[in-house]
Protein backbone atom coordinates (compact mmCIF):
# COMPACT_ATOMS: atom_id res chain seq x y z
CA UNK A 1 0.00 0.00 0.00
CA UNK A 2 1.45 3.58 -0.98
CA UNK A 3 1.22 6.48 1.25
CA UNK A 4 -1.83 7.96 -1.19
CA UNK A 5 -3.30 5.09 -0.60
CA UNK A 6 -3.28 5.25 3.52
CA UNK A 7 -3.83 8.94 3.30
CA UNK A 8 -7.34 7.97 0.80
CA UNK A 9 -8.34 5.42 3.05
CA UNK A 10 -7.32 7.64 6.23
CA UNK A 11 -9.09 10.59 4.80
CA UNK A 12 -12.57 8.52 4.90
CA UNK A 13 -12.48 8.15 8.31
CA UNK A 14 -14.74 11.41 10.47
CA UNK A 15 -11.78 11.40 13.33
CA UNK A 16 -8.87 13.37 12.71
CA UNK A 17 -5.50 11.41 12.63
CA UNK A 18 -2.07 11.73 12.61
CA UNK A 19 0.71 9.33 12.22
CA UNK A 20 4.09 10.54 14.13
CA UNK A 21 7.49 9.20 13.96
CA UNK A 22 9.45 7.71 17.03
CA UNK A 23 11.13 12.13 16.81
CA UNK A 24 7.18 13.06 17.65
CA UNK A 25 7.26 14.98 14.11
CA UNK A 26 4.08 14.45 12.08
CA UNK A 27 4.26 12.13 9.47
CA UNK A 28 1.12 12.33 7.81
CA UNK A 29 -2.15 13.87 8.29
CA UNK A 30 -5.72 12.96 7.85
CA UNK A 31 -8.00 15.35 5.92
CA UNK A 32 -10.06 15.63 9.37
CA UNK A 33 -6.98 16.47 10.89
CA UNK A 34 -6.32 19.26 8.04
CA UNK A 35 -9.41 20.41 8.47
CA UNK A 36 -9.08 21.40 12.30
CA UNK A 37 -5.46 21.55 12.92
CA UNK A 38 -4.82 23.53 9.46
CA UNK A 39 -2.11 22.82 6.78
CA UNK A 40 1.77 22.28 6.79
CA UNK A 41 2.02 20.95 9.63
CA UNK A 42 3.69 17.44 8.13
CA UNK A 43 7.05 17.55 8.68
CA UNK A 44 7.21 19.26 12.39
CA UNK A 45 6.72 18.24 15.80
CA UNK A 46 3.28 17.05 16.95
CA UNK A 47 3.32 20.57 19.91
CA UNK A 48 2.70 22.52 16.91
CA UNK A 49 -0.65 21.12 16.28
CA UNK A 50 -1.62 19.99 20.08
CA UNK A 51 0.35 21.81 22.98
CA UNK A 52 -2.03 20.54 25.92
CA UNK A 53 0.03 18.95 28.06
CA UNK A 54 -1.96 15.62 28.58
CA UNK A 55 -1.98 15.20 25.10
CA UNK A 56 1.92 15.43 24.80
CA UNK A 57 2.20 12.72 27.34
CA UNK A 58 -0.45 10.42 25.80
CA UNK A 59 1.70 10.80 22.40
CA UNK A 60 4.80 10.02 23.90
CA UNK A 61 2.89 6.72 25.96
CA UNK A 62 2.49 5.51 22.76
CA UNK A 63 5.80 6.07 21.13
CA UNK A 64 7.86 4.49 23.64
CA UNK A 65 6.01 1.27 23.79
CA UNK A 66 2.73 1.54 25.72
CA UNK A 67 0.42 -0.50 23.41
CA UNK A 68 -2.47 2.00 23.52
CA UNK A 69 -2.96 5.00 25.30
CA UNK A 70 -5.82 7.57 26.24
CA UNK A 71 -6.23 10.85 27.47
CA UNK A 72 -9.05 13.59 27.58
CA UNK A 73 -8.19 16.86 26.78
CA UNK A 74 -10.21 20.52 25.83
CA UNK A 75 -9.93 22.47 23.13
CA UNK A 76 -11.60 25.74 23.85
CA UNK A 77 -11.75 27.28 20.96
CA UNK A 78 -13.25 28.51 18.64
CA UNK A 79 -15.92 26.19 20.53
CA UNK A 80 -15.13 24.29 23.26
CA UNK A 81 -15.06 20.58 22.51
CA UNK A 82 -13.95 17.81 23.98
CA UNK A 83 -12.14 14.99 22.70
CA UNK A 84 -10.48 11.53 23.95
CA UNK A 85 -6.72 11.69 22.07
CA UNK A 86 -5.65 8.02 21.74
CA UNK A 87 -2.19 7.15 20.62
CA UNK A 88 -1.47 3.63 19.73
CA UNK A 89 2.10 2.20 19.20
CA UNK A 90 3.02 0.80 15.68
CA UNK A 91 5.78 -1.84 16.00
CA UNK A 92 7.34 -2.01 11.91
CA UNK A 93 5.10 -1.83 8.90
CA UNK A 94 7.25 0.14 7.00
CA UNK A 95 4.94 3.17 6.95
CA UNK A 96 7.44 6.01 8.38
CA UNK A 97 5.84 6.34 11.88
CA UNK A 98 6.12 4.54 15.11
CA UNK A 99 2.34 6.18 16.70
CA UNK A 100 -1.42 6.23 15.58
CA UNK A 101 -2.85 9.43 17.27
CA UNK A 102 -6.74 9.54 16.70
CA UNK A 103 -8.91 12.43 18.23
CA UNK A 104 -12.37 10.98 19.08
CA UNK A 105 -15.20 14.48 20.02
CA UNK A 106 -17.06 13.18 22.87
CA UNK A 107 -18.74 16.23 24.46
CA UNK A 108 -21.93 15.15 23.87
CA UNK A 109 -20.77 11.96 26.01
CA UNK A 110 -18.78 13.98 28.54
CA UNK A 111 -21.95 16.58 28.78
CA UNK A 112 -24.38 14.17 29.41
CA UNK A 113 -22.52 11.97 31.87
CA UNK A 114 -21.99 15.27 33.64
CA UNK A 115 -25.08 16.51 33.74
CA UNK A 116 -26.35 12.91 35.17
CA UNK A 117 -24.42 12.90 37.76
CA UNK A 118 -25.08 15.87 39.00
CA UNK A 119 -28.80 15.09 38.98
CA UNK A 120 -28.21 12.35 40.92
CA UNK A 121 -26.37 14.05 43.56
CA UNK A 122 -29.41 16.93 43.26
CA UNK A 123 -31.97 14.15 44.00
CA UNK A 124 -30.31 12.51 46.89
CA UNK A 125 -29.74 16.01 48.35
CA UNK A 126 -33.26 16.74 47.70
CA UNK A 127 -34.43 13.63 49.23
CA UNK A 128 -31.93 13.38 52.23
CA UNK A 129 -33.17 16.74 53.70
CA UNK A 130 -36.92 15.15 54.11
CA UNK A 131 -35.77 11.92 55.44
CA UNK A 132 -33.44 13.22 57.81
CA UNK A 133 -36.23 15.63 59.24
CA UNK A 134 -38.01 11.67 59.64
CA UNK A 135 -36.02 9.69 60.91
CA UNK A 136 -35.06 12.83 63.53
CA UNK A 137 -39.02 13.11 64.18
CA UNK A 138 -39.46 9.53 65.04
CA UNK A 139 -36.42 9.16 67.35
CA UNK A 140 -37.77 12.01 69.10
CA UNK A 141 -41.19 10.19 69.35
CA UNK A 142 -39.69 6.82 70.58
CA UNK A 143 -37.53 8.73 73.35
CA UNK A 144 -38.49 12.08 74.91
CA UNK A 145 -41.80 13.49 72.94
CA UNK A 146 -43.02 9.65 73.85
CA UNK A 147 -45.63 10.73 77.02
CA UNK A 148 -45.70 14.79 75.72
CA UNK A 149 -49.03 15.14 73.83
CA UNK A 150 -48.19 18.23 72.29
CA UNK A 151 -44.63 17.59 71.90
CA UNK A 152 -46.44 14.25 69.87
CA UNK A 153 -48.35 16.32 67.91
CA UNK A 154 -45.87 18.99 66.59
CA UNK A 155 -43.78 16.43 65.70
CA UNK A 156 -46.15 14.25 63.74
CA UNK A 157 -46.81 17.45 61.99
CA UNK A 158 -43.53 18.25 60.90
CA UNK A 159 -43.24 14.57 59.58
CA UNK A 160 -46.72 14.91 57.94
CA UNK A 161 -45.20 17.71 56.12
CA UNK A 162 -41.96 16.28 55.42
CA UNK A 163 -43.61 13.18 54.27
CA UNK A 164 -45.76 15.12 51.62
CA UNK A 165 -42.53 17.16 50.46
CA UNK A 166 -40.95 13.46 49.54
CA UNK A 167 -43.99 12.41 47.88
CA UNK A 168 -44.17 14.73 45.38
CA UNK A 169 -40.73 15.08 44.66
CA UNK A 170 -40.79 11.47 43.60
CA UNK A 171 -44.42 12.21 41.78
CA UNK A 172 -42.38 15.12 39.59
CA UNK A 173 -39.53 12.95 38.84
CA UNK A 174 -41.79 10.31 37.42
CA UNK A 175 -43.76 12.93 35.68
CA UNK A 176 -40.07 14.19 34.53
CA UNK A 177 -38.96 10.75 33.46
CA UNK A 178 -42.07 9.58 31.79
CA UNK A 179 -42.30 13.15 29.37
CA UNK A 180 -38.45 12.24 28.52
CA UNK A 181 -39.05 8.74 27.18
CA UNK A 182 -41.35 10.28 25.20
CA UNK A 183 -39.55 13.07 24.67
CA UNK A 184 -39.51 12.69 20.45
CA UNK A 185 -42.42 11.70 19.85
CA UNK A 186 -45.15 14.81 19.14
CA UNK A 187 -48.31 14.18 20.59
CA UNK A 188 -51.19 14.48 17.64
CA UNK A 189 -54.44 14.19 19.66
CA UNK A 190 -56.21 17.44 19.38
CA UNK A 191 -56.86 19.02 22.78
CA UNK A 192 -59.19 22.02 23.41
CA UNK A 193 -56.21 23.81 25.27
CA UNK A 194 -59.23 26.25 26.35
CA UNK A 195 -60.50 23.69 28.11
CA UNK A 196 -57.69 22.40 29.82
CA UNK A 197 -56.60 25.89 31.05
CA UNK A 198 -60.29 26.49 32.51
CA UNK A 199 -59.96 23.20 34.42
CA UNK A 200 -56.31 23.89 35.69
CA UNK A 201 -57.50 27.23 36.83
CA UNK A 202 -61.06 25.75 38.64
CA UNK A 203 -58.40 23.21 40.43
CA UNK A 204 -56.36 25.24 41.69
CA UNK A 205 -59.09 28.32 42.90
CA UNK A 206 -59.73 26.95 46.43
CA UNK A 207 -55.50 27.10 46.80
CA UNK A 208 -55.47 30.35 45.59
CA UNK A 209 -58.45 31.76 47.84
CA UNK A 210 -56.63 29.84 51.10
CA UNK A 211 -53.45 32.11 50.03
CA UNK A 212 -55.82 35.22 49.72
CA UNK A 213 -54.80 35.68 46.23
CA UNK A 214 -56.85 35.33 42.99
CA UNK A 215 -56.76 33.84 39.50
CA UNK A 216 -58.40 35.74 36.62
CA UNK A 217 -59.11 34.18 33.62
CA UNK A 218 -59.39 35.97 29.87
CA UNK A 219 -60.62 32.82 27.59
CA UNK A 220 -60.11 34.80 24.42
CA UNK A 221 -61.94 35.06 21.00
CA UNK A 222 -62.37 31.67 18.67
CA UNK A 223 -60.85 28.01 19.07
CA UNK A 224 -57.67 26.74 20.48
CA UNK A 225 -57.09 23.22 19.33
CA UNK A 226 -53.76 22.00 19.54
CA UNK A 227 -51.81 18.54 18.92
CA UNK A 228 -51.39 17.82 22.42
CA UNK A 229 -51.33 15.27 25.35
CA UNK A 230 -54.41 16.64 27.72
CA UNK A 231 -52.61 15.42 30.86
CA UNK A 232 -48.92 16.73 29.84
CA UNK A 233 -50.32 19.77 29.18
CA UNK A 234 -52.77 19.98 32.49
CA UNK A 235 -49.54 19.65 34.18
CA UNK A 236 -47.60 22.24 32.41
CA UNK A 237 -50.67 24.80 33.58
CA UNK A 238 -51.14 23.50 37.22
CA UNK A 239 -46.96 23.76 37.58
CA UNK A 240 -46.93 27.73 36.34
CA UNK A 241 -50.46 28.51 38.48
CA UNK A 242 -49.26 27.38 41.41
CA UNK A 243 -45.82 28.93 40.76
CA UNK A 244 -47.70 32.12 40.27
CA UNK A 245 -49.62 31.55 43.11
CA UNK A 246 -46.55 30.75 45.46
CA UNK A 247 -44.68 34.17 44.72
CA UNK A 248 -47.76 36.40 43.84
CA UNK A 249 -47.95 38.85 46.25
CA UNK A 250 -50.78 38.93 48.86
CA UNK A 251 -54.37 40.20 47.33
CA UNK A 252 -53.21 40.28 44.21
CA UNK A 253 -54.39 38.75 40.99
CA UNK A 254 -52.74 36.14 38.73
CA UNK A 255 -53.60 36.59 35.75
CA UNK A 256 -54.04 34.23 32.62
CA UNK A 257 -54.90 35.07 29.42
CA UNK A 258 -55.04 33.09 25.91
CA UNK A 259 -54.96 34.46 22.40
CA UNK A 260 -53.48 33.65 19.04
CA UNK A 261 -50.15 34.85 18.62
CA UNK A 262 -48.27 35.72 15.30
CA UNK A 263 -45.04 36.66 16.79
CA UNK A 264 -43.00 34.18 18.28
CA UNK A 265 -40.18 32.73 16.74
CA UNK A 266 -40.05 29.55 15.27
CA UNK A 267 -43.68 28.37 15.30
CA UNK A 268 -44.64 30.17 12.05
CA UNK A 269 -48.26 32.58 12.29
CA UNK A 270 -50.18 29.83 13.94
CA UNK A 271 -50.22 29.72 16.98
CA UNK A 272 -51.86 30.31 20.41
CA UNK A 273 -50.21 31.89 23.70
CA UNK A 274 -51.32 31.19 27.26
CA UNK A 275 -49.57 33.95 29.43
CA UNK A 276 -49.76 33.55 33.54
CA UNK A 277 -48.85 36.83 34.84
CA UNK A 278 -48.21 37.42 38.64
CA UNK A 279 -47.02 40.61 40.69
CA UNK A 280 -44.50 39.17 42.45
CA UNK A 281 -41.03 39.95 43.50
CA UNK A 282 -40.08 38.81 39.46
CA UNK A 283 -36.76 37.77 38.55
CA UNK A 284 -33.71 39.03 38.48
CA UNK A 285 -31.23 38.68 34.60
CA UNK A 286 -28.59 36.85 35.70
CA UNK A 287 -31.13 34.10 36.96
CA UNK A 288 -33.23 33.76 33.79
CA UNK A 289 -30.80 31.41 31.73
CA UNK A 290 -31.04 28.81 34.52
CA UNK A 291 -34.98 28.96 35.80
CA UNK A 292 -35.54 26.09 33.82
CA UNK A 293 -32.48 23.76 34.47
CA UNK A 294 -33.82 20.77 37.35
CA UNK A 295 -33.64 22.02 41.03
CA UNK A 296 -31.95 25.50 39.94
CA UNK A 297 -34.24 27.88 42.78
CA UNK A 298 -33.58 31.74 42.73
CA UNK A 299 -34.01 31.62 46.34
CA UNK A 300 -33.31 28.19 48.37
CA UNK A 301 -34.72 28.84 51.69
CA UNK A 302 -38.46 30.73 49.96
CA UNK A 303 -38.74 28.11 47.22
CA UNK A 304 -38.28 25.02 50.04
CA UNK A 305 -40.33 26.73 52.76
CA UNK A 306 -43.41 27.21 50.11
CA UNK A 307 -42.79 23.38 49.19
CA UNK A 308 -41.27 23.68 46.19
CA UNK A 309 -39.37 20.48 44.43
CA UNK A 310 -37.28 22.86 42.21
CA UNK A 311 -38.43 20.31 39.43
CA UNK A 312 -41.93 22.53 38.29
CA UNK A 313 -40.20 24.51 35.39
CA UNK A 314 -38.41 21.92 33.90
CA UNK A 315 -41.53 19.80 33.27
CA UNK A 316 -43.09 22.33 32.03
CA UNK A 317 -40.29 22.78 29.51
CA UNK A 318 -39.72 18.89 28.74
CA UNK A 319 -43.78 18.78 28.33
CA UNK A 320 -43.64 21.99 25.67
CA UNK A 321 -40.46 20.51 23.77
CA UNK A 322 -42.19 17.46 23.51
CA UNK A 323 -45.47 19.43 21.93
CA UNK A 324 -42.72 21.71 19.69
CA UNK A 325 -43.93 24.93 21.92
CA UNK A 326 -41.96 27.39 23.32
CA UNK A 327 -42.02 28.69 27.16
CA UNK A 328 -41.15 32.49 26.93
CA UNK A 329 -40.33 34.74 29.85
CA UNK A 330 -40.46 38.00 31.00
CA UNK A 331 -40.01 39.72 34.44
CA UNK A 332 -39.25 42.94 36.03
CA UNK A 333 -37.70 42.59 39.76
CA UNK A 334 -40.15 44.66 42.06
CA UNK A 335 -42.98 44.28 39.52
CA UNK A 336 -43.62 40.86 38.52
CA UNK A 337 -43.26 38.21 36.04
CA UNK A 338 -45.04 36.60 33.36
CA UNK A 339 -44.56 33.39 31.60
CA UNK A 340 -46.49 32.71 28.12
CA UNK A 341 -46.63 29.10 27.19
CA UNK A 342 -47.02 29.24 22.72
CA UNK A 343 -47.96 25.82 20.91
CA UNK A 344 -48.32 25.46 17.51
CA UNK A 345 -52.49 25.39 16.86
CA UNK A 346 -53.82 22.10 14.76
CA UNK A 347 -53.50 22.10 11.39
CA UNK A 348 -57.24 22.55 10.38
CA UNK A 349 -57.99 24.55 13.04
CA UNK A 350 -60.56 27.49 12.73
CA UNK A 351 -60.09 30.93 13.61
CA UNK A 352 -56.59 31.85 12.92
CA UNK B 1 28.77 27.18 7.22
CA UNK B 2 29.63 23.27 5.99
CA UNK B 3 26.48 21.54 5.88
CA UNK B 4 25.74 19.35 8.06
CA UNK B 5 26.30 22.08 10.43
CA UNK B 6 23.16 24.29 8.60
CA UNK B 7 21.75 21.67 9.13
CA UNK B 8 22.47 20.79 12.78
CA UNK B 9 21.46 24.79 13.65
CA UNK B 10 17.63 24.11 11.71
CA UNK B 11 17.18 21.60 14.16
CA UNK B 12 18.23 23.45 17.19
CA UNK B 13 16.38 26.69 15.88
CA UNK B 14 13.24 24.44 15.51
CA UNK B 15 13.86 22.51 18.57
CA UNK B 16 13.94 26.67 20.40
CA UNK B 17 10.33 26.43 18.30
CA UNK B 18 9.49 23.68 20.00
CA UNK B 19 10.28 24.29 23.61
CA UNK B 20 8.37 27.53 23.03
CA UNK B 21 5.60 25.85 22.19
CA UNK B 22 5.72 23.35 25.13
CA UNK B 23 5.88 25.94 26.96
CA UNK B 24 2.95 27.55 25.94
CA UNK B 25 0.72 24.44 26.64
CA UNK B 26 1.99 24.27 30.39
CA UNK B 27 0.70 28.28 30.02
CA UNK B 28 -2.40 27.65 28.21
CA UNK B 29 -3.26 24.65 30.89
CA UNK B 30 -2.10 27.01 33.87
CA UNK B 31 -4.78 30.07 32.82
CA UNK B 32 -7.54 27.28 31.86
CA UNK B 33 -7.32 25.36 35.06
CA UNK B 34 -6.97 28.88 37.41
CA UNK B 35 -10.48 30.26 35.77
CA UNK B 36 -12.03 26.73 36.24
CA UNK B 37 -11.18 26.61 39.65
CA UNK B 38 -13.08 29.82 40.21
CA UNK B 39 -15.92 29.36 37.69
CA UNK B 40 -16.81 25.57 39.66
CA UNK B 41 -15.46 27.05 42.85
CA UNK B 42 -12.97 23.98 43.11
CA UNK B 43 -11.05 24.49 45.83
CA UNK B 44 -8.07 21.85 45.33
CA UNK B 45 -7.72 22.42 41.61
CA UNK B 46 -7.00 26.14 42.34
CA UNK B 47 -3.89 24.88 44.75
CA UNK B 48 -2.83 22.33 42.11
CA UNK B 49 -2.77 24.90 39.76
CA UNK B 50 -0.24 27.61 41.94
CA UNK B 51 1.66 24.35 42.78
CA UNK B 52 2.26 23.56 39.00
CA UNK B 53 4.43 26.65 38.46
CA UNK B 54 7.19 25.22 38.56
CA UNK B 55 7.71 23.48 35.06
CA UNK B 56 6.79 26.17 33.02
CA UNK B 57 9.78 27.94 34.93
CA UNK B 58 12.43 25.62 34.06
CA UNK B 59 11.47 25.77 30.54
CA UNK B 60 12.13 29.27 30.37
CA UNK B 61 15.98 28.50 32.32
CA UNK B 62 15.92 25.66 29.47
CA UNK B 63 15.02 28.18 26.48
CA UNK B 64 17.38 30.52 27.94
CA UNK B 65 21.12 28.43 28.10
CA UNK B 66 20.06 27.12 25.08
CA UNK B 67 20.04 30.27 23.05
CA UNK B 68 22.89 31.76 25.00
CA UNK B 69 24.80 28.60 23.55
CA UNK B 70 23.83 29.05 19.99
CA UNK B 71 24.65 32.58 20.17
CA UNK B 72 27.68 31.40 21.14
CA UNK B 73 28.58 28.29 18.95
CA UNK B 74 27.06 29.61 15.80
CA UNK B 75 27.01 33.49 15.60
CA UNK B 76 23.82 33.48 13.68
CA UNK B 77 22.86 36.72 11.53
CA UNK B 78 19.83 38.43 10.56
CA UNK B 79 16.71 36.14 10.77
CA UNK B 80 18.29 33.58 12.68
CA UNK B 81 19.43 36.25 15.10
CA UNK B 82 15.68 37.51 15.75
CA UNK B 83 14.73 33.61 16.18
CA UNK B 84 16.80 33.09 18.86
CA UNK B 85 16.29 36.29 20.51
CA UNK B 86 12.65 36.42 20.01
CA UNK B 87 12.53 32.87 21.58
CA UNK B 88 13.95 34.44 24.95
CA UNK B 89 12.23 37.39 24.83
CA UNK B 90 8.98 34.85 24.25
CA UNK B 91 9.88 32.56 26.66
CA UNK B 92 9.70 35.14 29.44
CA UNK B 93 6.18 36.91 28.25
CA UNK B 94 5.26 33.01 28.90
CA UNK B 95 6.60 32.94 32.08
CA UNK B 96 5.19 35.82 33.27
CA UNK B 97 1.13 34.36 32.30
CA UNK B 98 2.32 31.20 34.48
CA UNK B 99 3.03 33.56 37.51
CA UNK B 100 -0.19 35.26 36.47
CA UNK B 101 -2.41 32.21 36.18
CA UNK B 102 -1.23 31.21 39.94
CA UNK B 103 -1.70 34.37 41.04
CA UNK B 104 -5.24 34.04 40.39
CA UNK B 105 -5.79 30.68 41.65
CA UNK B 106 -4.25 31.80 44.70
CA UNK B 107 -7.20 34.37 45.24
CA UNK B 108 -9.90 31.65 44.95
CA UNK B 109 -10.38 30.98 48.27
CA UNK B 110 -10.78 34.41 49.28
CA UNK B 111 -13.19 34.82 46.00
CA UNK B 112 -15.14 31.90 47.19
CA UNK B 113 -15.89 33.83 50.44
CA UNK B 114 -18.80 35.60 49.92
CA UNK B 115 -19.57 34.57 46.43
CA UNK B 116 -19.65 37.42 44.06
CA UNK B 117 -22.16 35.57 41.87
CA UNK B 118 -23.36 38.54 39.28
CA UNK B 119 -19.68 39.07 39.00
CA UNK B 120 -19.08 35.84 37.78
CA UNK B 121 -20.82 35.88 34.07
CA UNK B 122 -18.22 39.09 33.19
CA UNK B 123 -15.38 37.85 34.93
CA UNK B 124 -15.19 34.63 32.92
CA UNK B 125 -16.09 36.07 29.70
CA UNK B 126 -12.95 38.58 30.37
CA UNK B 127 -10.87 35.09 31.19
CA UNK B 128 -11.80 33.70 27.64
CA UNK B 129 -10.93 36.44 26.03
CA UNK B 130 -7.13 36.40 27.30
CA UNK B 131 -7.16 32.62 26.72
CA UNK B 132 -8.22 33.10 22.91
CA UNK B 133 -5.08 35.62 22.96
CA UNK B 134 -2.95 33.41 24.51
CA UNK B 135 -3.98 30.55 22.41
CA UNK B 136 -3.92 32.61 19.03
CA UNK B 137 -0.35 34.06 19.32
CA UNK B 138 1.03 30.65 19.90
CA UNK B 139 -0.66 29.16 16.79
CA UNK B 140 0.45 32.90 15.17
CA UNK B 141 3.79 31.77 16.42
CA UNK B 142 4.27 28.42 15.54
CA UNK B 143 3.14 29.15 11.69
CA UNK B 144 5.11 32.58 11.44
CA UNK B 145 1.54 33.85 10.56
CA UNK B 146 2.07 37.90 11.04
CA UNK B 147 -1.92 38.48 10.20
CA UNK B 148 -2.84 36.12 12.75
CA UNK B 149 -0.63 38.31 15.18
CA UNK B 150 -1.63 41.25 14.22
CA UNK B 151 -5.30 40.03 14.78
CA UNK B 152 -4.05 39.18 18.06
CA UNK B 153 -2.28 42.74 18.48
CA UNK B 154 -5.81 44.67 17.94
CA UNK B 155 -7.67 42.41 19.24
CA UNK B 156 -6.50 43.84 22.98
CA UNK B 157 -8.85 46.58 22.97
CA UNK B 158 -11.53 44.14 23.65
CA UNK B 159 -9.81 42.97 26.81
CA UNK B 160 -8.97 46.34 27.77
CA UNK B 161 -12.82 47.47 27.61
CA UNK B 162 -13.72 44.08 29.58
CA UNK B 163 -11.68 44.95 32.17
CA UNK B 164 -12.91 48.59 31.91
CA UNK B 165 -16.65 47.19 32.02
CA UNK B 166 -16.05 44.89 35.04
CA UNK B 167 -14.48 46.97 37.49
CA UNK B 168 -17.59 49.56 37.16
CA UNK B 169 -19.90 46.33 37.38
CA UNK B 170 -17.50 45.27 40.66
CA UNK B 171 -17.21 49.05 42.08
CA UNK B 172 -21.07 49.22 42.17
CA UNK B 173 -21.49 45.88 44.11
CA UNK B 174 -19.14 47.07 46.51
CA UNK B 175 -21.01 49.87 46.94
CA UNK B 176 -24.47 48.31 47.12
CA UNK B 177 -23.26 46.14 49.97
CA UNK B 178 -19.77 46.49 52.30
CA UNK B 179 -19.70 42.98 52.83
CA UNK B 180 -18.84 42.09 49.38
CA UNK B 181 -15.56 44.75 49.48
CA UNK B 182 -13.48 41.56 50.35
CA UNK B 183 -14.54 38.82 47.51
CA UNK B 184 -14.70 42.28 45.01
CA UNK B 185 -11.53 43.22 45.16
CA UNK B 186 -9.67 39.83 45.01
CA UNK B 187 -11.66 39.25 42.03
CA UNK B 188 -10.60 42.76 40.69
CA UNK B 189 -7.63 41.76 41.34
CA UNK B 190 -7.79 38.60 39.42
CA UNK B 191 -9.01 40.54 36.90
CA UNK B 192 -6.04 42.59 36.31
CA UNK B 193 -4.00 39.75 35.74
CA UNK B 194 -6.11 38.88 33.07
CA UNK B 195 -5.64 42.02 31.80
CA UNK B 196 -2.14 41.59 32.07
CA UNK B 197 -2.29 38.17 30.80
CA UNK B 198 -3.68 39.72 27.37
CA UNK B 199 -0.71 42.53 27.40
CA UNK B 200 1.87 39.61 27.19
CA UNK B 201 -0.23 38.13 24.43
CA UNK B 202 0.55 41.64 22.77
CA UNK B 203 3.77 41.58 23.55
CA UNK B 204 4.47 37.88 21.74
CA UNK B 205 2.24 39.50 19.17
CA UNK B 206 4.92 42.05 18.30
CA UNK B 207 7.84 39.71 19.04
CA UNK B 208 6.38 37.05 15.92
CA UNK B 209 5.71 40.46 13.48
CA UNK B 210 8.88 41.42 14.38
CA UNK B 211 10.36 37.72 13.88
CA UNK B 212 9.10 37.54 9.86
CA UNK B 213 8.97 40.90 8.86
CA UNK B 214 12.73 42.50 10.67
CA UNK B 215 11.00 45.53 12.01
CA UNK B 216 9.09 46.35 14.84
CA UNK B 217 5.01 46.61 14.58
CA UNK B 218 4.75 49.65 16.60
CA UNK B 219 6.36 52.81 18.56
CA UNK B 220 3.66 53.52 20.85
CA UNK B 221 0.40 50.97 21.84
CA UNK B 222 -3.03 52.59 22.49
CA UNK B 223 -3.69 52.46 26.35
CA UNK B 224 -6.86 51.95 26.31
CA UNK B 225 -7.24 51.62 30.47
CA UNK B 226 -8.70 54.70 31.46
CA UNK B 227 -8.87 53.55 35.19
CA UNK B 228 -5.33 54.45 35.30
CA UNK B 229 -5.00 57.80 33.09
CA UNK B 230 -6.50 59.11 36.41
CA UNK B 231 -10.27 59.83 35.02
CA UNK B 232 -12.37 59.02 38.22
CA UNK B 233 -14.76 55.98 37.20
CA UNK B 234 -17.47 56.34 39.25
CA UNK B 235 -21.56 54.91 38.74
CA UNK B 236 -23.87 57.45 38.96
CA UNK B 237 -24.54 59.24 41.94
CA UNK B 238 -28.47 59.56 42.32
CA UNK B 239 -28.93 63.84 42.20
CA UNK B 240 -30.35 65.04 46.14
CA UNK B 241 -33.34 66.08 46.12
Amino acid sequence: MTRDDLLLILSALDEPIFLVRANRQISLMNRAAEHLFGLGLTGRDFVHAIRDPDALKCVEAGLSGAASTAAVITLPFPVRTIYRITSVHLESGGMDAKAIVTLADISHIHEAEQMRSDFVANVSHELRSPLTALAGGIETLKGAARNDAQARDRFLAIMEREAARMNRLVGDLLSLSRVEVNAHMRPSTPVDLRSVVEKAVAALDAHARALNRAIRLDRGEGEFIVPGDEDELTQVFHNLLDNALKYAQENTEVNVSIAHAGDVPGLGGRAVAVAVADRGPGIAPEHMPRLTERFYRVDDGRSREKGGTGLGLAIVTHVLNRHRGRLMIESVEGVGSTFRVCLPLAATAKGG
Amino acid sequence: MPEHTVKAFAEELEGLGQSIATMGGLAERQLADAVTSIERRNLSLAERTAEADIEIDRLEQEIESQAILMIARRQPMASDLREIICAVKISTDLERVGDLAKNIARRAERIFESHPQRAMPAFVRMARLAMQQIKEVLDAYSRRDTAKALEVWKADAEIDAAYNSLFRELLTYMMEDPRDIGSCTHLLFGAKNLERVGDHATNIAEMVYYLVEGEPLAEQRLRLDDTERGRPVEPEQPTSA
